[in-house]
């Protein structure tokens, strides 16, 4: 198996404050805005623009969320094992705000499309936008795109786009793996 | 992550320590889906589930339906009383009948003792029980342990003891094997003639006196008196039952400790426990009903997960 850097940790940082600046430009101080991460590997993204938001550009009461979206998946039984259940924390209301979801990977876009639902959920947004780490495009079984994205990548389907985050994975780096 | 070991939930007896962690842990997200504004997920909208109850169930019963719904799944009702049993028609053809309309799975209540085991060896479909005779009641016996869990943290290591009616309970049998399972010291407490001749050689720990039994447990479960199951007279009046192993105020308050207070409903008011204790805050009988929707929520998932499309 081998694999490819895509981005080291250096320019993951890079492009996280380059994503958080791009936020900031459309949302201002967030006062009507929620992120909301996409379980389980778009909150450590989401954890990780959230902290970049509020120490180094001094945004306060950034309302953060994470969204489990196991039970609203459409491959329910598809797969070779049951699909693992994660957290669900939004302890603020969603109703009439911008919600921005944070995702590591863009794929196939049916993560995303399990999300639009999962979040009516909670309440009826007054927009939703999607920003990803990774755009595999040329990718998509669905008509979504990213509004923000750090990467875009071309890959084949045989390949794997792996995202690593120094909170689980001891590092900051994104490779393309062939699988 | 793993699944359960098991197609069907016929019984605790059946299930693994790690086939429990598995429903608690599924069980704590859904948890979270019942406290949602909108309470309801889409994982089941394929699947199409019979509730079977060839014995009266209320709440059983609607904490059931109420999972399944709330799994988007598609139910159809059968009771007993309403159908072609009354004219003469076996178990088998009656559930082949309804499993011919295309049925996933089957959540059954029964009067007779392994009706779900029999069931399972015949028809191909997934089995839930959910009461069979006096033998279990899984779905009771973990939402029981769940609600411990809740409330204490861990099921590990407390003393749990079950007050009552053990003899004619299901409820018994099943809590026992769950709490064993996950590590808990149980006792039962009951008039000797509801205590069954076996019972010691599951391992459990008899007491006929109340007061003994709850100045030893954390948890105290008491049982409903099963007057539709009491053939013979096991104990000379209700006046007298609920003198010895009744439940009140002034026992509770006579203990150095706060323990916890739990009843599988539905609850003689006055004879197993008193209404102030029902309605105390050591009672957590109301989070075992919230419990009992998302633990079934979670059973029928996993068990839903196992149907092959």
């Amino acid at each position: 198996m081998s694999q490819k850097v895509l981005l080291n940790s250096k320019e993951v940082n890079i492009t996280l404050h380059r994503l958080a600046c791009q936020l900031i430009e459309n949302h201002d101080d967030f006062s009507e805005t929620v992120l909301i991460g996409i379980q389980p590997r778009g909150k450590f993204l989401a954890d990780r623009l959230a902290q970049i938001l509020t120490e180094e550009y001094n945004i306060k009461d950034i309302q953060l969320g994470h969204l489990d979206i196991t039970f609203f998946r459409d491959d329910f039984r598809r797969g070779d094992k049951p699909l693992e259940a994660n957290t669900t924390i939004i302890d603020f209301i969603v109703e009439n705000k911008n919600v921005v979801f944070i995702d590591d990977v863009l794929y196939t876009g049916r993560s995303i499309r399990s999300a639009l639902t999962a979040i009516q959920s909670f309440g009826r947004p007054k927009d939703i936008e999607l920003l990803t780490l990774i755009d595999r495009r040329f990718s998509r079984h669905l008509p979504i795109q990213p509004n923000y994205k750090g990467r875009q990548v071309d890959a084949i389907d045989n390949q794997k786009v792996k995202v690593k985050w120094i909170e689980n994975e001891g590092e900051d780096a994104v490779y393309l793996v062939d699988k | 992550m793993s699944e359960l070991s098991v197609n069907h939930l016929l019984g605790i007896k059946y299930l693994t320590k790690q086939d429990i962690d598995l429903i608690f842990e599924t069980a704590d997200q859904f948890k979270e889906v019942i406290n949602r504004p909108i309470k309801k997920v889409p994982s089941l909208r394929d699947i199409t589930i019979a509730n079977l109850f060839f014995e009266n169930s209320t709440r059983t019963k609607l904490s059931f339906e109420l999972a399944e719904k709330r799994l988007s799944a598609d139910v159809i009702n059968f009771s007993a009383s309403q159908s072609s049993v009354k004219k003469g028609e076996t178990l088998i053809d009656t559930v082949n009948n309804i499993l011919s309309m295309k049925v996933d799975m089957v959540v059954m209540r029964h009067p007779n003792p392994g009706a779900g085991v029999f069931l399972s060896k015949h028809v191909n479909a997934s089995i839930i029980n959910a009461g069979d005779g006096a033998h279990e009641h899984p779905t009771q016996a973990l939402l029981d342990s769940y609600s411990i869990r809740e409330k204490l943290g861990t099921v590990k290591g407390k003393n749990v003891v079950i007050v009552g009616d053990i003899l004619h309970s299901r409820v018994a049998l099943s809590n026992i094997y769950a709490l064993q399972l996950q590590g808990a010291n149980v006792m039962v407490c009951g008039p000797k003639t509801l205590l069954p001749k076996y019972i010691k050689d599951l391992g459990v720990k008899v007491e006929t006196n109340l007061k003994k039994a709850l100045e030893w447990c954390d948890v105290a479960n008491m049982l409903r008196v099963q007057n539709e199951r009491m053939d013979i007279s096991y104990f000379p009046s209700t006046r007298e039952y609920t003198q010895q192993f009744g439940v009140n105020k002034e026992l509770l308050d006579s203990l150095d400790k706060e323990i916890v207070i739990m009843h599988p409903g539905p609850i003689n008011r006055g004879v197993e426990i008193t209404s102030d204790v029902a309605d105390s805050k050591q009672a957590i009988i109301l989070n075992q009903v919230e419990n009992g929707v998302a633990v079934r929520m979670a059973v029928i998932y996993l068990l839903a997960s196992k149907i092959k499309q």
